[in-house]
């Protein structure tokens, strides 16, 4: 079943298409990739999904209900969480704070604080920040406070997970844990968008990948289909690989 | 500030609270005329400070609109005080700056930093000129007088604001709606994302802090008996709450109370015993406050407390 679905999505930032005509959908249940030079338009596709932007064209679909024109609090209630390129926290408020706002006002319906804090303690559990959640969230290191933004976004149960480069500035250690985070979020039913540029993740963690360059797809498939496609290799492996040499 | 850890004080501090309104409640009955009016002007700024802070402290967007709010209050007395009765007048005042702040704030709570400072502050002059420009030109009158209401009287309405306002700030920060406040301070962005209706809340909360400043103005109108456009919008108004909240402790709930009481009370002192230096004063005051108590007074005090209990901060 298709869960969220886009058709011709464009934005320009004053001259420049930064996503331009895209299709797209991704099915209940997968990690969708969603890779690119930097540039590409990734997340800017996140914050057309996320209500963050408003598309200058195309629909968005989640759910088979068209979804743009609306604001962010209502995606978000409609069950589609997200993260941030940078880490966005409330770094002033502690770590359980940091989870509980979003059990009291992202989910769809009511529900009480006790069963808030519950909530938001079992997901600190669930990224492992059980000891720190009386900590500020800004004493975290960028590693927990990533898996801190993760558990925030996971406590307005979402059925759509848009994770923005949760593994960039982490080391290999934490890469590999932070894989394994998604790999249970997918456990639990809830499907996942993530951007990244740590290509060992994308294709373990991956089981469709779409590719996006200077705002258009030019390629959609499997991790394999997606590592043997030439043009893929052309504008995105192989520049990586020539500034790598 | 912690959402989770609000329950352990809460019958201490309903106890001293009560003790406090009891003392308070009964003071007119023994207290000098003096004493009253003193507590009444204290009670002024303290009503005013408690709600700039009620929204401004958490969210970050510093208003200087309290003058516009207080103004329209003092207005609202000035033509409703000889038709209607005081009780009236108070909640239509309130009402009014209620209903002012909910259009204003829906139109310009999307700004931010610094474009809304300006423009709050900008409201107050504009009110001020467009109300001058009213009675001039229409109505043909530069002021207004306005029926005057016992001493003792105006203290128990001030006091009976201030308790609902106390009342309304405890539970809102106590509410989920405390924590989402906050979150708009940290990073409103986010805040979205969250599933929180950020304009909305702010809009509201906007709105009910001015509530509290226009019936202050209403109120306080009775005691000037005479007032025109420049008393009512008086831009102090705006800039005193700033400085009394940050003074007391912006981020703590008696904070903004001990700050206003402590102003108020020294710039009485100063204005009687040093009339020609008491703004010097004030402003060093001010001046060492900002530097070297960045969490106010009562940042202070609990940071001595803590340390003379022998905690330390346990953060990691």
């Amino acid at each position: 079943m298709r869960l969220l679905e886009g058709e011709g999505v464009t934005k320009y930032f004053g001259g420049l298409a930064a996503v331009f005509e895209v299709d797209f959908h991704v099915d209940q249940g997968e990690v969708f990739g969603l890779i690119g030079p930097n540039g590409a338009g990734k997340t800017t596709l996140f914050n057309l999904i996320s209500a963050a932007l408003k598309p200058r064209s195309g629909i968005i679909k989640f759910k088979d209900k068209i979804i743009t024109g609306l604001k962010p609090h209502q995606i978000c209630r409609l069950g589609v969480a997200r993260t941030f390129q940078t880490v966005k926290i409330f770094a002033n408020m502690s770590v359980l704070d940091n989870v509980i706002l979003g059990s009291l006002f992202g989910a769809a319906t009511h529900i009480s604080s006790a069963d808030a804090k519950r909530q938001a303690t079992a997901l600190l559990e669930f990224v492992g920040l059980t000891v720190l959640k009386s900590a500020l969230a800004k004493d975290l290191t960028l590693a927990n406070q990533k898996r801190l933004e993760v558990a925030g976004a996971l406590a307005t149960q979402p059925e759509l997970l848009l994770l923005d480069e949760i593994m960039a500035g982490l080391n290999p250690t934490e890469v590999i844990q932070a894989m394994e985070l998604v790999a249970r979020i997918k456990d639990k039913g809830i499907t996942v968008i993530m951007i990244e540029h740590v290509m060992k993740a994308i294709m373990n963690v991956c089981d469709r990948i779409m590719v996006l360059h200077h705002g258009s797809k030019i390629a959609e498939g499997t991790p394999q289909q997606i590592a043997n496609s030439q043009k893929v290799i052309e504008v995105y492996l192989g520049e990586r690989a020539h500034a790598g040499s | 500030m912690e959402f989770t850890q609000t329950v352990s004080k809460k019958p201490f501090e309903l106890g001293l609270s009560l003790l406090i309104l009891i003392l308070l409640a009964t003071l007119p009955l023994y207290a000098s005329e003096y004493v009253v009016v003193l507590l009444t002007g204290i009670f002024m700024y303290i009503i005013i400070t408690l709600s700039w802070t009620m929204f401004s402290g958490p969210t970050g967007y510093i208003s200087l609109a309290p003058a516009a709010f207080f103004g329209i209050g003092v207005y609202t007395s000035a033509l409703l005080g000889l038709v209607l009765p005081l009780p009236a007048v108070i909640v239509i005042g309130g009402l009014a700056g209620f209903c002012l702040a909910l259009l204003v704030g829906a139109l310009t709570l999307r700004l931010r930093g610094i474009y809304f400072v300006m423009f709050t502050f900008g409201l107050v002059e504009l009110l001020l000129h467009f109300i001058l420009w009213w009675e001039v030109n229409i109505t043909g009158t530069t002021g207004r007088v306005v029926p005057s209401v016992p001493n003792r009287m105006v203290y128990y309405i001030l006091l009976g604001i201030f308790v609902v306002l106390m009342f309304t700030t405890y539970l809102i920060r106590n509410s989920k709606f405390g924590i989402a406040l906050q979150s708009i301070g940290e990073f409103e962005e986010a805040a979205a994302h969250r599933g929180i209706n950020v304009n909305a809340l702010k809009t509201i909360v906007f709105a009910v802090s001015a509530l509290f400043m226009a019936a202050a103005g209403a109120i306080m109108a009775t005691r000037w008996t005479y007032i025109d456009p420049k008393i009512a919008f008086n831009p102090l108004i705006s800039f005193m709450p700033v400085l009394m909240a940050i003074f007391g402790g912006i981020r703590y709930l008696y904070g903004p109370i001990i700050g206003a009481a402590f102003f108020a009370y020294v710039e009485e002192f100063l204005i009687t015993r040093f009339p020609y230096h008491y703004m010097l004063i004030f402003g060093i005051i001010m001046v060492v406050a900002i530097l070297y108590m960045p969490d106010g007074l009562v940042g202070l005090i609990q940071k001595l407390w803590k340390r003379t209990s022998g905690e330390t901060d346990a953060v990691t």
